[in-house]
């Protein structure tokens, strides 16, 4: 299959709205991305003739909706190339897939065990764990960053000890756009017998990823991100690990029998699933990571790469913007925070906007990390597959429109 | 238009920076954040009689914010408690879409926030500085 923006962008009638005036410009994708026609005529068809509660009801529509259900665990499975489906666990969202992995494996947790992050971590996988600490005496620690963004994983010599329960860091920081070397983290923790969790809010939404190839223990991201609805996220464990855990909401669906002296809880990731799972949500997702592998991610992969090469340069011919996080084309996610002297991002992105063009301006529920970068915030273009150099030029033209206004 | 909104008369008040720095024993000292952005004020204060004899301010925040701040550092002193509340009151008024009110003139830069209006998003950058005020106030009380 060969990969022809236009068309590809037609996919995404969005794309022809005019926001301000101007043609939309859209450079947000890491917070949320547009869902194709195809992911939303899924969850259309879904609703329009499968809808009903999934795993109760014996009846043909309730099969009918369970088995929809069931075949979108089958699709994060083979995005994330694992063989057994029951290890994926449908969550609201890359939160509360930290979340539940915090409550349920952080109860194994005694005072005095180890938890380490990273400085670049989304809030989502700092406050947890703050949680945690606050909870059950749980002792947390940081990885801190390198000039560039990236993690200074040096430092796992010495912040990884036997106490270390988890090493929970990002697949790529949603600030910088640094991916991180998984392979160091992995080593690191299994020089004693620590588990891996990787927040893969950002990359997930960049093609299939390939989860026995990581060699991480849990996996966490959203839908919203990868051309999916919002309201629907994964959290990946390894059956053997979750297995092991105690469930974390109770409720229906997650038990086999109630009794009042005490319950058998279901197995796999059932039991994790407690209440009615957003199942249209769930369905659409498993739309969109089908949509996702059948795409030619050779040419879309280059596609990015020249994107990133062409972004990289035009930022840098900017007076006085400096990037933060790496300015490589290998390495990164095609997402790129920059600051501007004496020119705050909300303003930045206020003028942007004025021209159609959507960027963030703000902290990125990254606080940890922009006191490591004594900011309070950055600007962030955030590319996803469907944007093209029209959007970077526009981007150019918009950051010399922001610095006449703003001078 | 942005252009409303970053008119001269903003900068020439954000770049004044009226207030900005530190008061030496403060009677009050608050900082405020603006979550959507990361925005923050801090604030100090002293108070005598209900009335404001001191005040400064330290913000890292957009235009703005900073203008807004510049804006209270310029007049704030000399002030009741009862004013400051009844002028935040009138901005926060001004920025959901009332008529100006019939301000004294030394509040009259007040007026320059008025496009915001239309930036929904942007009326806590406005804001956030008055709530500081009011909350070092309130502390103090």
């Amino acid at each position: 299959m060969s990969f022809d923006i236009t068309e590809f962008r037609a996919q995404f009638p969005i794309l022809g709205s005019e926001v301000n005036g101007c043609r939309l410009r859209y450079l947000d994708n890491a917070s949320t991305t547009f869902m194709p026609t195809a992911v939303l005529a899924s969850m259309v068809e879904f609703e329009n003739s499968s809808r009903a509660n999934v795993s109760r009801a014996g009846h043909s529509l309730a099969s009918k909706a369970t088995d929809a259900y069931e075949q979108a665990r089958s699709s994060v499975a083979r995005y994330l190339n694992i063989e057994n489906a029951e290890e994926v666990i449908f969550t609201p969202g890359t939160t509360a897939a930290i979340n539940l992995l915090a409550y349920s494996f952080g109860s194994t947790f005694q005072p005095g065990d180890e938890v380490v992050v990273s400085l670049a971590e989304h809030h989502s996988n700092f406050v947890p764990w703050q949680l945690l600490r606050d909870r059950r005496g749980v002792h947390l620690k940081t990885i801190p960053l390198l000039a560039d963004g990236c993690l200074d994983l040096e430092t796992l010599d010495s912040l990884v000890t036997d106490r270390c329960k988890l090493i929970a860091v990002t697949h790529a920081s949603n600030v910088t756009g640094a991916i991180t070397d998984v392979d160091h983290v992995v080593a690191a923790a299994r020089r004693v017998g620590a588990q891996v969790l990787l927040d893969g809010a950002q990359a997930a939404a960049h093609g299939p990823v390939d989860l026995p190839a990581l060699g991480v223990d849990y996996y966490a991201f959203s839908g919203h991100k990868c051309f999916g609805p919002t309201g629907i996220g994964v959290l990946w464990g390894r059956q053997s690990l979750m297995g092991e855990l105690p469930p974390f909401m109770g409720g229906g669906g997650m038990v086999e029998r109630v009794t009042l002296e005490g319950n058998h809880y279901a197995q796999g990731a059932g039991c994790f699933e407690a209440g009615t799972p957003p199942i249209a949500q769930a369905v659409s997702l498993g739309a969109a990571l089908e949509w996702l592998l059948a795409l030619p991610w050779k040419e879309i992969r280059a596609h990015e790469r020249r994107l990133t090469r062409k972004m990289l340069h035009s930022l840098q011919t900017i007076p006085g913007l400096r990037i933060i996080g790496p300015c490589t084309e290998e390495g990164r996610l095609p997402l790129f925070s920059f600051d501007i002297d004496g020119m705050h991002p909300h303003d930045i992105c206020h003028i942007l906007d004025q021209q159609g063009i959507a960027l963030r301006g703000g902290h990125h529920c990254a606080q940890p990390l922009m006191d490591a970068f004594d900011l309070m915030a950055t600007s962030r273009a955030s590319l996803s597959i469907f944007n093209d150099e029209a959007d970077i030029d526009a981007l150019a033209e918009g950051l010399k429109q922001v610095i006449e206004v703003l001078s | 238009m942005s252009e409303n909104i970053y008119q001269q008369g903003i900068k020439v008040l954000a770049a004044a920076e009226h207030g900005a720095g530190h008061v030496e024993n403060a009677d009050a000292t608050v900082t405020q954040d603006n979550p959507l952005c990361g925005d923050r004020v801090t604030l100090e204060l002293k108070l005598q009689n209900g009335r404001i004899t001191a005040l400064s301010h330290n913000v890292r925040g957009c235009l703005l914010c900073r203008a807004a701040a510049s804006a209270i550092g310029e007049v704030a002193v000399g002030l009741l408690v009862a004013d400051v509340e009844a002028v935040q009151m009138e901005v926060a008024a001004m920025l959901k879409g009332e008529a100006l009110p019939d301000w004294p003139v030394r509040w009259q830069s007040l007026s320059l926030f008025k496009p915001v209006q239309a930036h929904k998003s942007r009326h806590n950058c406005v804001l956030l500085p008055f709530k500081a005020l009011i909350a070092a106030c309130s502390q103090r009380h």
